[in-house]
């Protein structure tokens, strides 16, 4: 019999930072207080207008309880993750959790079509985190969510909600109109490297916008689920080649909900691949596996589990142990419970270090 | 090893089941068609209320394009990642080599033999012919 | 080399079976025999003849399309017979090669031109390189917009031993595992022909889900997904179930992205299974038994045994990779094709037993100087 390896130490005093949590919105009205007159009507009349076939729901509906876990629904009522009070004695109690870093999906602007909606709604989004998560619940931060495909909007949110401590990154869907190391991108670049805050990578969760692969639209929930990874390699080789690192020095990116045990293959192929190719790229003045190695971290959800566990060793061995922060993914369905992530034995400092130093270090977080 | 009272018979539904905790182990206890099965509530997987979860059928391998629903409500699916897992033996459907939920021996006794505990004592005086469930954990 | 143990080089282990090289059409002229009249017609008075058929993914002059002493004089990378026999056979000792032939007809949208155009190029296979070397054996280049024309094709050539495989590329307009092409599958299963699917792309749609990369090193990197992906699509598909003695090859496509894909693969498969009930064991034991992957490129770091060997472990076998040169793209230096640190058992496995054991028709072969007939066509 498989059980799984309990941490005993973390099972005696749990704290963690869990870098990604996602609350919800109770109902089509939450944001009304946060949004002008003007934006209130247009969500009632058109709603959101995002790259898919289907309004309010997915093309790829999800296994079990549309998406969650089945028992994150608050029994008071609303959608799983809505309700703060459920929330913290569910999760952030139980858990351990120092600090939660909020990832606000659904009505938030990302991947909105409509520009100046995108605008109103992140606005909105960014006043809802704080007022309604981060002030009643200390161990919360917030996410400055960003319309990615209006750069000038995006700079004058972060402007906007930088220095308010509570936000500790900015969030931009990484499924873009174009690969996000283009130049379009790079003014949110500018404003996120001069605010100090690193860049949270999480996508929208819409299967909308270019196909999910580079042949088209996969037929089932296991393969679109599966190319959220894929779609992350792509995103990350794009911020390394277009050179994002030389221009951007400071600039701090996090993958969230990727899983990590593919990092070191796609740094062996760019660096392979760029020796022989690099008169393409004269902008890059290092092996683009150093890029990664100084810019990027990765949150462990949906953790990869080996056939033989010890083997997530070697991967994050090859990463960096300085690199990986945990995350549960609360309330999601393929949520890491922080006991039973790792069927591997970590060390006290290994531990300290992926549960809570590493992110600690990264969102500044005292 | 403690005798503990669970339920009586009638309580527990086919299909349906009644969380627990005896001794500090939280257990599930299921009707499957008439017969009783009792589980942990710690899936082994990544430690998820496995008992919380729905009960179900088995959805059959078969050739592609094909949809088969068997054995009704024999199955329970853990809430968290949705791994589904044969409530009479514990057995995980996917990867049967590989990992089971704990079980726990549950037998039906007549109503006639059994004196201790309040919960029991109330039961077995209201109707005493009743069966009920037992735990020996 | 300096350094180098001698017994990994090439000279040392005569009789390799190369699984992947890249002879190449010179021009569209030689085509032209091997075309109906109609085609013939077509292509010299709309001036097709005069266009190469170069795909996208691989620019005639970069790096990645040759290596500097393996070019020609003259021409496109692949396309000096002689030189190729010298340079990808007599200087690795190779007993067996396999030409994919990389044509780009594969990436026209007219079925019918595409399919013709696939047809010459086969032809032209047999008689300008089959015929030429007993060495060479071919994958059948498929005309992949029409899954009806691939099968007319493979039915046409499957009598010629010399063809060992089926060839298309990673990247296209819909996912390989899809339903529309199982009568491919069916076709090759019932032939012994293995499916190679090689680095590429027909570029249909974008290589990423945020839009179409800046360079062709993006591009050529993010190959790695490309095969994700598609056997993610494969698996899901059910269409080992469909087709229980097809085996795919990968092709140009390193392995180091392998064992991500079988963890994430059996996790995956274990929460959602429901939705594809077919697939009835783990995939990662699926993939071991029906994929391979071709050496070069080896997208592990040089020199560093190590992270090859924790690989192939992370992978759970060493029986799935073939040798290949590549040739003639540029991925190593002299004959340094082999990695270090792979045990005689292993080596021996990676040059000859396991693609014995893939392609079940290089036992066979034709004999030397066969040419094969050409069928009738309209």
């Amino acid at each position: 019999m498989n059980a799984p390896v309990l941490d005993k130490t973390l099972q005696q005093r749990l704290s963690i930072v869990d870098c990604d949590i996602h609350p919800d919105q109770k109902s089509a009205d939450s944001l009304s207080p946060y949004l002008p007159q003007r934006w209130r009507e247009h969500a009632k009349m058109f709603g959101l207008h995002n790259r898919q076939g289907l309004i309010g729901q997915l093309g790829f509906p999800r296994m079990m309880a549309n998406g969650r876990r089945a028992d994150s629904y608050p029994p008071g009522g609303g959608p799983s993750g809505s309700d703060l009070g459920f929330m913290q004695k569910q999760h952030l109690n139980p858990n351990g959790v120092e600090v939660g870093m909020l990832v606000a999906l659904g009505r938030n602007g990302m991947e909105e079509q409509n520009q100046d909606f995108a605008a109103a709604l992140s606005h909105a989004v960014n006043d809802w985190q704080i007022e309604e998560w981060v002030k009643p619940e200390p161990r919360l931060r917030a996410g400055v969510v960003v319309p990615q495909e209006d750069a000038a909007t995006a700079v004058a949110e972060i402007e906007r909600c930088a220095p308010n401590p509570g936000f500790r990154q900015i969030i931009v869907s990484p499924r873009t109109a174009e690969p996000l190391g283009r130049r379009k991108y790079w003014p949110i670049f500018e404003a996120a490297e001069k605010s100090g805050l690193p860049i949270g990578l999480h996508p929208a969760g819409a299967s909308g916008g270019f196909p999910s692969t580079g042949s088209g639209w996969p037929t089932y929930y296991l393969q679109e689920h599966y190319s959220f990874e894929t779609g992350m390699q792509a995103v990350l080789a794009s911020l390394v080649f277009e050179g994002v690192f030389e221009k951007f020095p400071k600039l701090k990116i996090c993958f969230i909900e990727s899983g990590f045990t593919w990092v070191p293959a796609v740094c062996w192929r760019m660096d392979k691949h760029w020796e022989r190719m690099r008169k393409e790229v004269p902008h890059l003045k290092r092996p683009p596996s150093e890029y990664v190695r100084e810019h990027f971290w990765f949150a462990t959800q949906p953790i990869e589990e080996p056939e033989h566990p010890h083997h997530l060793m070697d991967m994050i061995n090859w990463i960096g142990w300085d690199r990986i922060v945990f995350s549960t993914d609360y309330p999601h369905w393929d949520f890491d419970d922080p006991r039973y992530t790792f069927k591997i034995n970590l060390n006290e400092k290994q531990r300290a270090m992926i549960f809570r130093e590493n992110a600690k270090a990264l969102y500044q977080l005292q | 090893m403690t005798r503990h009272v669970i339920a009586a018979v009638g309580e527990i539904k086919p299909g349906e089941k009644k969380l627990v905790t005896l001794k500090g182990r939280e257990i599930g206890v299921f009707n499957v068609n008439g017969e009783f099965f009792a589980l942990a509530n710690r899936c082994p997987h990544a430690g998820g209320p496995m008992c919380e979860g729905v009960i179900t059928s088995l959805v059959a391998p078969g050739q592609v394009g094909e949809y088969k629903l068997t054995r009704k409500d024999e199955f329970l699916r853990c809430p968290w990642h949705g791994w589904e897992f044969e409530i009479r033996t514990g057995q995980s459907w996917c990867d049967p080599k590989d990992l089971k939920i704990r079980q726990f021996k549950v037998a039906v006794e007549p109503g006639q033999d059994l004196v201790k505990g309040p919960y029991v004592a109330e039961t077995f005086q209201v109707a005493v012919e009743q069966n009920y469930v037992v735990i020996d954990l | 080399m300096p350094g180098r143990d001698e017994s990994l080089l090439m000279k040392a282990r005569p009789g390799a079976i190369d699984c992947d090289i890249h002879p190449a059409v010179p021009n569209t002229k030689v085509l032209l025999p091997y075309l109906p009249e109609y085609w013939r017609d077509q292509l010299v008075n709309r001036f097709i003849d005069r266009s190469p058929f170069v795909l996208q993914s691989y620019p005639p002059n970069s790096p990645i399309a040759c290596r500097p002493d393996w070019r020609p004089a003259q021409g496109l990378p692949g396309t000096d017979f002689d030189a190729l026999r010298k340079q990808a056979l007599d200087a690795f000792g190779t007993k067996l090669a396999i030409c994919n032939v990389l044509h780009g007809s594969i990436a026209l949208f007219n079925e019918d031109m595409a399919a013709v155009l696939c047809s010459a190029v086969n032809d032209w296979i047999a008689k300008e390189l089959l015929d030429r070397d007993p060495r060479l054996r071919a994958s059948i280049l498929l005309p992949i917009q029409s899954p009806d024309h691939c099968v007319k094709e493979i039915e046409r050539l499957a009598p010629d031993k010399r063809f060992v495989s089926v060839l298309t590329l990673v990247m296209g307009e819909t996912l390989l595992g899809n339903r529309r092409y199982w009568p491919i599958y069916k076709a090759a299963e019932k032939h012994g022909l293995p499916v190679c699917v090689h680095a590429g792309s027909t570029f249909r749609t974008a290589p990423t889900y945020s839009g179409w990369p800046s360079y062709v090193l993006e591009d050529y990197v993010s190959n790695g997904t490309g095969f994700e992906n598609v056997l993610v699509s494969f698996v899901a598909e059910g269409v080992f179930q469909q087709f229980p003695k097809l085996k795919i090859v990968c092709a140009e496509s390193g392995i180091t992205w392998l064992p991500t894909l079988l963890w994430r693969l059996n996790k995956e498969w274990r929460g959602v299974r429901a939705e594809v009930p077919w697939v009835d064991r783990p995939p990662a034991d699926i993939i071991r038994d029906h994929v391979r992957f071709t050496l070069q490129p080896l997208d592990v770091p040089k020199n560093d045994p190590d992270k090859l060997l924790r690989t192939l472990e992370h992978i759970g076998s060493d029986e799935v990779f073939l040798f290949s040169t590549d040739y003639p793209h540029w991925h190593f230096d002299g004959d340094d094709v082999l990695p270090d640190g792979l045990t005689e058992v292993s080596l021996q496995k990676l040059l000859s037993d396991n693609a014995l054991a893939t392609y079940p028709r290089l036992g066979e072969g034709g004999n030397i100087g066969q040419s094969r007939e050409h069928a009738g066509r309209a």
